[in-house]
């Protein structure tokens, strides 16, 4: 085979060579050949021994031995040659004989097989292996490594670490049982032991009597039981019985267990449904369910129409609101990505067409405006809108002036719950009582479970009436939320103008003990007034606080030693309304004040001397001396002079890049004009105002020290974003100098902390709680002791995945 | 903050006893002067002067006695409910019987406020998670620690004295042998006068822990003692004027500003150095905790001199005349200085210029004082007016007087009163409480010397004012006028030798470099924020990106044709707007807030209804 494949590699290699020569000689002739060699093999043939025997014309090579490089009809006995066939020579023929013979049918069978059975591939080769085998176990590795994750992460948050990591334990051995390993010897303590044995005192464990604990049991059963007003509101049986029937404890703490099952399990199954629900991402289920509403809203509200129809007017109501709704979303008309899908399909499809036309009317019947009902309806309808607009309404907005509205919005949010309560269960007063009486820890989760579990329930329940309410229109999730509001309002409006004072009384109540609570009922109905201005007062003495609060800061304003008469002269200025213009004359004058001012004299000076007979005269004397002194003088204009130099020093100075002479007449006395300056002329950026800006006695620095700026932090450690953030961080000093000793040492504790002379062992799987530890765990953890940071680990994880 | 159980001192030798025994050495002075000591018995320094009525003296002694029996009966009590308190006996005892008070003793409040060093009323900016963790770490940290100064506040056991009159009289009226007579006797010991008339008006300093006086006259005598116990450590004339006198960081070491240069001298009176590069001195301060000793020259010149290693640190040309008036801050280590132009600089050696300049008087500055705590700075004036100014960034003065004479030295003591010397007179005002501001009204008390005053200093851990002039010295008692409590580690007046060795070495080793003066201490544990925008800024150069800018918002991809680029542009710009909508919102809070403040602010008396007349 490979000897025919060599001679057609050939073959081919001389015909190329040849048809290079022929096209010098000859293109239409090549080309004309070129298809013919796809033609037949044939005439390729015939073709290639004429130009063997064109190419020996030239005489060089005078007679080519011809190879036999052509596939001959006839099979010689040297070679095997399929190409005369044209067919591929398959592995079967080699054993056909010339004859069918059935002998042969199972070696063929077995030859079937093994060719049905794919060939194997081929060996990938070593470098891919090799990388292969490397992704696999990199992968292991990070799995088995990212299980220390968390330990590093703690050790890095960690304040100190101690090593060596095992600590004995300082065993902790309870008193008890100490005494317990120890025994009576002397006749006394026998007698002694014997005694208490008789009286059923405790000898080894001594905190509690047999009686003691089996009334504490008692007791800790009947709280459990008694502290949930829900349950005691569900099985009131129970609740109404005497409290010291120890019998019927365990009776009832099953009860109880049975019951708190039921509702864990009824809650599971709730969210499991709802969850479940949630995920459906099919449009056609949804649009089901939502069309299935509409209708049942809508038989619903016929039905509703023949027994009550007020409640129908309401939902009239309703459903005129959802039409305003949709008639300012216009949801419906043809403008969303449907309906433009539809439109271009309507051309074609009928039930597209259908469906558009279907929602224009929707539109149209949406956004169509109601016609006004008659006057005696009218009325019926005002009256409606009053109900409508129900009174929480207005009482949240009444309140919500008010300084609070948070304790409102809680207040109001109580009053909900009651009256979600209200429609299922009135509740007994006693009950109440029951669940006023309690304060007991244990039951009080199971409570709040039961109690969440029958908030849903009532809920779901009301969902889904304002569903079945909700008009046939409004499709939207949106508008049935709206609704859910309304329909709650509305049945807080009902409830609450009869249970608000209940409802008071109620959250009043919880404080108070049981028998106070049957007095209040008359009494409670005193106190909401007091209850309902609260607000007002708290603002009332809110503003006196405020008011507290301005004249102490007028008295402040004033701390500087000014006389009477100057400060009548600030409050007038303050009274006109000065601007800050005046007001900073006004420091300005103030500088002259401060230094001129008469300041109160000592009139009371030391141990009676002869200077105080004559010392208003001699103060007057000195004064004259002391201005004749100072006349020439003039401290304060002296001042002033220096410290308008130091600000003018300290500006940023601008920078004139002018040109005399550039563009107009220079020389001597000639000016660039005032107009080419001012262009440019670059004015420096202002910087910060100065910090004595507001005081006219006193020059402050505004140089650098650069000095001390050698010493400040210049970098922000790391996760700190702000230079605000670390300054907090630092403003404790840490020295002994300014702390106790114990904060000292907190300060300063090490980070790391080791014991001298101990070997620190690697951290192991048992230190840290994880029991199971696999040998190739560990044997990576040693091989590998290097934990991956944060990067690498995410690439880690990105690996894994893939 | 911490008591360190005073050492038990050996029965000191007594003065009598010494007298006794051996010769006494006969001192130049002492033919002139017997020195008033009454009976210089040492003892404990600490004790309540009271004084209440000074007719019924008897009655007095009885109440106070009885008050302090009471208050200590008080104490008593309570120290027994806060151990009882403390004990974290286990929850259970056998008996069954439980802890009445359980958990931890409970802290006042107020207290722990006064260790509290982290402002929280300041909002930070927003803060990552992590940041915030360590913040949160830090301020619980604070709490904690300032909960714990707070609990030894317990074992400053001493309580400062007062002086009280009956309602009406005047305390200022009580004269100093009122008051050595009421009191014990180690404290009326503490009183004395020292007549030297021959060597002139005397400076004089007290070391930093109270137990040491040294004084020089301008006619060329300096002395040092231990003024409790009057033992002198030395006594020599240098032989040449003697402007001022000054201990440095302990008592061993004497700097005295004599007439041409700054002599060092030890405290057996040898001349250690000579420092020549400090000519003609006038006045000197040493702040302890650099090392430095600033000396005020008449040439104009403020130099520091590091006495740690020997060198100048800064000789700071003032350029304002001859200095004669210098007062260090204790809380910043600023050095104050009167000029004559009625202004007082601030200085540090870092830096070229006055820290500030404050006009205080019209005419030159006689005295400058600044108070232990550094809120507070008196002046006195030619124009003979007396100002307190508050040193908390406005400068601006609190109350004035105006004094006959102008006081010629003011001296503040470690509780905040203020003492002032006017010729030959010194009063004393003092404020409500420790640290508070001087009230200028009513003079606390007054005492009338021998001499216009030259000197003046509060004694630390000592109610005792020393006073020099012209005719010797005056050791004054002035209850309430110091700390009770001293730190034993930081300054103790009754440290061993060792103690004093060792105390030297920590102190050294605990130097503040010069650098760090600046008017506020607090400011050096702030980020240097212009050199970080600096950073920042070049940072930013070098990279040619904001690396830490917020990166412009990438809207996610979405499916089903959402991702259009029309949308991607619409969700890019809702987020822009919402930014931008944000941006505007806090300003506009901003805006109200202040106008919020402008409103709170009081528009003066309230207005009536004639105001509208007040114009014509």
């Amino acid at each position: 085979m490979q000897a025919a494949e060599m001679n057609a590699v050939r073959a081919a290699e001389s015909l190329l060579a040849l048809s290079q020569q022929e096209e010098l000689v000859d293109l239409p002739n090549h080309s004309l050949s070129a298809s013919e060699d796809e033609g037949d093999s044939d005439g390729e043939r015939k073709h290639q021994k004429l130009l063997e025997s064109i190419g020996s014309l030239d005489g060089k090579k005078r007679w080519k031995l011809a190879e036999r490089s052509e596939a001959c009809l006839k099979v010689s006995e040297f070679n095997v040659c399929s190409e005369g066939s044209g067919e591929k020579l398959l592995l079967s023929d080699l054993l056909e004989p010339a004859k069918t013979s059935s002998s042969l049918a199972a070696v063929k069978k077995q030859l079937n097989r093994v060719k049905s059975k794919k060939a194997v591939e081929l060996p990938l080769n070593k470098e891919e292996v090799e990388r292969i085998h490397r992704e696999v176990a990199f992968n292991k590795t990070s799995q088995t490594l990212s299980k220390w994750d968390p330990i590093v992460l703690k050790n890095r948050q960690a304040e100190q670490l101690v090593f060596p990591l095992e600590k004995e334990q300082p065993n902790f051995v309870p008193i008890e049982h100490v005494l317990s390993s120890w025994k009576a010897r002397t006749p006394l303590e026998q007698e002694v032991f014997n005694l208490l044995y008789k009286n059923k005192q405790p000898v080894t464990d001594p905190l509690l009597t047999p009686l003691e604990k089996a009334s504490l049991k008692a007791m800790s059963l009947e709280e459990v039981s008694v502290s949930s007003p829900r349950h005691a509101m569900l099985l009131p049986a129970f609740a109404l019985k005497p409290r010291n029937h120890c019998k019927c404890h365990s009776l009832q703490a099953k009860m109880r267990r049975a019951e708190l099952q039921r509702a864990r399990a009824l809650q599971s199954y709730y969210e499991a449904r709802a969850r479940r629900e949630k995920k459906i991402k099919s449009k056609k289920y949804h649009k089901i369910v939502k069309k299935g509403k509409a209708k049942k809203a809508l038989k619903e509200f016929e039905q509703l129409q023949k027994v009550n129809p007020a409640a129908a007017l309401e939902e009239l109501e309703k459903i005129e609101k959802a039409r305003m709704m949709e008639r300012m979303s216009l949801k419906h008309q043809n403008s969303g990505k449907w309906a433009k899908s539809k439109a271009i399909m309507a051309k074609y499809d009928l039930e597209a067409r259908q469906a558009m036309q279907e929602q224009l009317a929707k539109n149209k019947e949406l956004t169509q405006k109601l016609q006004v009902v008659s006057e005696s309806e009218g009325e019926n309808g005002a009256e409606e809108e009053e109900l409508l607009v129900p009174d929480a309404v207005n009482e949240v907005q009444m309140c919500a002036d008010g300084p609070n509205p948070w304790m409102l919005r809680n207040c109001n949010s109580d009053a909900k719950g009651e009256v979600q309560k209200d429609p299922e269960q009135p509740p007994e007063p006693v009950v109440q009582e029951v669940s006023e009486s309690e304060d007991e820890r244990p039951g009080a989760e199971e409570e709040i479970l039961l109690h969440e579990f029958e908030e849903r329930r009532s809920l779901r329940k009301r969902s889904e009436l304002s569903q079945n309410a909700e008009p046939v229109g409004s499709q939207e999730t949106k508008d049935s939320s709206c609704q859910e509001v309304l329909s709650e309002l509305k049945l807080l409006t009902q409830k609450l103008n009869q249970k608000n004072h209940q409802s008071r009384k109620q959250k009043v109540s919880s404080v108070r003990t049981v028998l106070q609570v049957q007095k209040e009922e008359c009494a409670l109905e005193e106190e909401e007034p007091v209850l309902l201005q609260r607000p007002e007062r708290v603002q009332t003495l809110e503003d006196l606080e405020d008011l507290g609060h301005e004249e102490y800061s007028q008295n402040k304003e004033l701390p500087r030693p000014v006389m009477e008469e100057e400060k009548a002269e600030k409050t007038s200025n303050n009274q006109t309304d000065a601007p800050k213009e005046k007001k900073k004359k006004e420091q300005m004058i103030d500088l002259q004040n401060l230094l001129t001012t008469k300041s109160p004299s000592v009139k009371l000076l030391a141990v009676p001397t002869a200077v105080e007979e004559l010392e208003d005269e001699e103060e007057k004397h000195q004064k004259q001396i002391i201005k004749e002194a100072f006349a020439g003088d003039d401290v304060i204009r002296d001042f002033l002079k220096e410290k308008k130099e130091a600000v003018k020093a300290n500006k940023p100075k601008d920078v004139d890049l002018t040109l005399p002479g550039w563009g107009e007449w220079g020389g001597i006395g000639l000016k660039p004009s005032a107009k080419k300056r001012r262009r440019f002329l670059i004015k420096a950026p202002e910087g910060p105002p100065r910090k004595d800006k507001n005081l006219p006695n006193v020059i402050i620095s505004e140089k650098r020290n650069i000095h001390a700026a050698a010493h400040q932090v210049r970098v922000l450690p790391y996760p700190f974003t702000h230079h605000q953030q670390f300054e907090r961080t630092v403003q404790t000093p840490i020295g002994s100098t300014w702390n106790t000793q114990r904060a000292f040492q907190k300060l300063t504790t090490p980070k790391v902390v080791t014991k001298p002379g101990h070997i620190i062992k690697p951290i192991k799987a048992e230190d840290v709680g994880y029991c199971s530890s696999s040998r190739s765990d560990l044997s990576v953890t040693q091989s590998n002791p290097k934990r991956p940071s944060g990067h690498h680990k995410k690439q880690l994880k990105k690996i894994s995945r893939d | 903050m911490e008591t360190v159980p005073r050492p038990g001192r050996g029965v000191p030798p007594k003065k009598d006893k010494l007298q006794a025994k051996r010769k006494k050495p006969r001192r130049y002075w002492e033919e002139e002067t017997a020195p008033a000591v009454a009976g210089a018995s040492p003892g404990p320094p600490r004790k309540k002067k009271k004084k209440k009525n000074l007719e019924v003296r008897r009655q007095k002694q009885k109440n106070s006695h009885n008050s302090k029996k009471s208050r200590i009966s008080k104490k008593s009590q309570f120290r027994k409910k806060s151990r009882e308190q403390k004990k974290p006996g286990p929850q259970r005892t056998l008996s069954g019987a439980q802890d009445p008070f359980p958990g931890p003793a409970p802290v006042p409040l107020e207290v722990a406020r006064k260790f509290r060093r982290i402002d929280k009323s300041k909002e930070l900016p927003h803060s990552l998670p992590k940041t915030r963790s360590k913040l949160e770490v830090a301020e619980a940290l604070e709490e904690e620690i300032s909960v714990k100064a707070a609990r030894s506040e317990l074992l400053l056991a001493e309580e400062p004295g007062f002086l009280e009159g009956e309602d009406g009289e005047d305390t200022a009226k009580i004269r100093q042998a009122d008051i050595v007579e009421a009191v014990d006797i180690a404290s009326a010991a503490k009183h004395f006068d020292l007549n030297l008339r021959q060597f002139g008006p005397y400076r004089l300093n007290y070391s930093r822990t109270g137990r040491h006086l040294a004084f020089g006259g301008r006619r060329g005598h300096v002395a040092a003692f231990d003024w409790v116990t009057k033992k002198l450590m030395c006594e020599i004339n240098v032989m040449e004027a003697v402007r001022d006198i000054r201990f440095l960081h302990s008592e061993a070491l004497l700097a005295v500003a004599q007439n041409r240069w700054l002599h060092i001298y030890d405290n057996q009176g040898i001349e250690l150095h000579c420092i020549r590069r400090c000519d003609r001195v006038t006045r000197l301060e040493f702040l302890p905790f650099h090392f430095l000793l600033a000396t005020a020259s008449e040439t104009g010149f403020l130099t520091y001199l590091d006495v740690s290693v020997g060198k100048i640190v800064a000789a700071l040309n003032i350029r304002a005349g001859r200095l004669n008036v210098m007062a260090q801050n204790p809380y910043n280590a600023v050095i104050h200085l009167g000029h004559s132009n009625g202004t007082v600089s601030l200085w540090s050696p870092s830096v070229q210029e006055p820290l500030a300049k404050i006009l205080c008087h019209r005419g030159g500055i006689q005295a400058v004082a600044v108070d232990c705590t550094g809120t507070y700075m008196a002046t006195s004036g030619l124009d003979h007016q007396l100002k307190v100014f508050d040193l908390r960034g406005t400068f601006q003065p609190l109350s004035a007087r105006t004094l006959p004479q102008g006081a010629g030295h003011l001296a503040f003591s470690q509780r905040g009163l203020l003492a002032a010397g006017m010729g030959d007179v010194v009063n004393i005002w003092a404020g409500q409480g420790k640290a508070s501001l001087p009230s200028l009204e009513q003079p606390y008390l007054t005492h009338r010397l021998a001499g216009p005053v030259h000197g003046l200093q509060f004694c630390p851990f000592e109610d005792v004012l020393g006073v020099g002039h012209s005719g010797g010295i005056t050791s004054m008692l002035v209850p309430g006028a110091s700390e009770p409590n001293f730190d034993g580690l930081e300054s103790n007046p009754y440290r061993s030798r060792k103690q004093r060795q060792e105390w030297e070495v920590k102190a050294l080793l605990e130097k503040v470099p010069a650098e760090l003066i600046c008017l506020n201490p607090r400011a050096l544990a702030e980020v240097d924020v212009i050199s970080l925008e600096q950073h920042k800024k070049e940072r930013v150069e070098r990279l040619g990106y904001d690396p830490e800018a917020k990166a412009p918002f990438q809207p996610k991809a979405k499916q089903k044709g959402r991702s259009s680029t029309g949308s991607l542009v619409k969700r890019k710009k809702k987020v822009l707007a919402q930014e931008h909508r944000d941006k505007v919102r806090q300003s506009l809070e901003e805006q109200q807030k202040q106008k919020q403040k402008q409103k709170a602010k009081p528009t003066g008396a309230r207005p009536s209804a004639l105001d509208r007349f007040g114009g014509l």
